[in-house]
């Protein structure tokens, strides 16, 4: 288990999804017509001008509003994503000039699959935590790609989520402790320079998603003390809606404790952000005294699980930003066509 | 690729930062070089609040090349809130709900995409607000 020497916590945080949406059974009629079960009902396209980088930057406006610190308060600002726009050039001071931070910060990407973004809310704890930094904004954010007719189409969205981490005493949740679990697992990958990622079959799921989030969630209970029952909420990974029930249920937490944060059914997996996301949803809805527990998984492999506990603050700077719903609520369906158009899935001449 | 043109306008086109008069107060936008006889010291950097309402808008079918790709869009003048007109692009929204007065917000967005040997372009756009 791991706790930083100064207590931190979450002064901000910020989500975004975008408009559009392609429905399961849109998929299913161009690639199986029509046969079988869908893993989710719809995921979230994005439009033409967005990017991992536009989403991060609502996300992060969003995360500094709630939290009422000003961008040149800042002295982090680190994207984690699969989908950077440029493979080499950070989005991370594109997103800070963006948000109007000082120049005097440390700007980074990171990778790790669907676990980018925790990776860096992690190491935002260990720079608040060891008195490095006063505000450091973590953020997961992905435009994920499925090849066309892949069961990864169905579900493979964008969104982003941002963090603000700070200390313990302003913060609208507190982060108690974290657990990292990793192993070299060839479960899910995508070369350099190739569009599309690709399932190492044997490796999906028990060895990887299930073996890693129940190892680091176990952990983490135990060096706390704690049982699932003494959470209020719970939020898992969320590569399709079936996953992330069934791990829940095996670990012993119940639906109604990770209800709130369970979002793939309605937008895909939007990778580095969908935990994270799960969490601001579940922080829309909770109160003072509740406590949340996370677990985030990234293919390759890995888990980082979280305790964390709701203060008072969030009543009061819930209602400073969108709200999770808000995205939710617009949606706006796209058919196959503009789908494979918009995602560049059409190769021309 | 004119790369020093969009690093230029960085603060204006990421965040919709203007400029304040020292003295008279008075706010512009885009950013500008001082006047014949002004110091550089007369205007400060200032960040613009991103809101504001509809004057008129029109859909662009037939566009620069720089743009040809993401036809058709809409775009604006909007009446910030601080009194400026500025033109710009509206997004996430359709040209029939759209009304003259309906209030706006600025997002940052991917403006254009000079080529796969070339830089994204990331700048202000408008949507209608967010409920």
């Amino acid at each position: 288990m791991m706790q930083t020497s100064r207590p931190v916590g979450l002064l901000g945080y910020g989500v975004y999804v975008p408009r559009y949406r392609i429905a399961g059974k849109e998929i299913a009629r161009i690639w199986t017509d029509g046969q079988g079960g869908v893993p989710v009902e719809a995921k979230s396209v994005p439009g033409l001008d967005e990017d991992t980088i536009t989403m991060s930057i609502e996300a992060g406006r969003s995360a500094l509003l709630r939290a009422g610190v000003p961008a040149q308060a800042l002295s982090v600002v680190w994207v984690g994503s699969e989908s950077h726009p440029y493979s080499v050039k950070p989005s991370g001071t594109i997103v800070a000039e963006a948000l109007g931070t000082s120049p005097w910060i440390s700007a980074a990407d990171y990778q790790f699959a669907c676990k980018a973004g925790s990776e860096a809310l992690t190491a935002a704890m260990g720079m608040v935590g060891s008195g490095m930094a006063q505000y450091a904004l973590a953020i997961g954010a992905d435009t994920a790609q499925g090849r066309p007719g892949d069961a990864l189409e169905y579900t493979a969205s964008a969104g982003a989520a941002a963090l603000l981490v700070g200390a313990a005493e302003d913060a609208l949740a507190t982060i108690d402790a974290t657990v990292s679990y990793v192993s070299d697992t060839p479960d899910f990958f995508r070369r350099a320079d190739r569009p599309y990622p690709v399932h190492g079959h044997r490796f999906t799921g028990e060895p990887a998603y299930f073996h890693h989030i129940k190892s680091a969630t176990t952990r983490l209970l135990s060096e706390l003390g704690r049982t699932a029952a003494d959470f209020t909420y719970a939020i898992f990974h969320q590569p399709n809606a079936k996953f992330p029930q069934t791990v829940a249920k095996q670990l012993g937490f119940s639906e109604a404790q990770i209800k709130p944060g369970l979002l793939s059914p309605l937008i895909g997996n939007t990778y580095s952000a969908i935990a994270l996301a799960g969490l601001c949803a579940t922080l829309d809805i909770a109160r003072p005294g509740d406590t949340i527990l996370m677990t985030t998984y990234g293919s390759g492999s890995g888990a980082d699980a979280y305790a964390l506990t709701v203060t008072d603050a969030l009543l009061e700077r819930r209602g400073r930003a969108p709200l999770m719903a808000a995205y939710l609520a617009r949606q706006e369906f796209v058919d196959y066509a503009v789908y494979a158009k918009w995602r560049g899935k059409l190769v021309l001449g | 690729m004119d790369l020093a043109k969009r690093w230029r306008q960085k603060p204006a086109y990421y965040r919709l930062e203007g400029q304040r008069h020292r003295t008279s107060g008075e706010v512009r936008f885009p950013p500008q070089p001082p006047r014949v006889g002004e110091s550089g010291e007369e205007w400060e950097a200032y960040p613009l609040r991103g809101t504001g309402e509809i004057y008129s808008f029109a859909g662009v079918r037939t566009a620069a090349p720089e743009y040809a790709a993401q036809t058709p869009y809409l775009v604006a003048l909007v009446r910030l809130d601080e009194g400026l007109l500025v033109s710009a692009q509206l997004t996430d929204c359709d040209e029939a709900e759209l009304q003259i007065g309906q209030r706006v917000e600025m997002v940052t967005r991917r403006m254009s995409d000079t080529g796969v040997d070339g830089l994204l372009v990331y700048a202000y756009k408008f949507r209608p607000v967010l409920e």
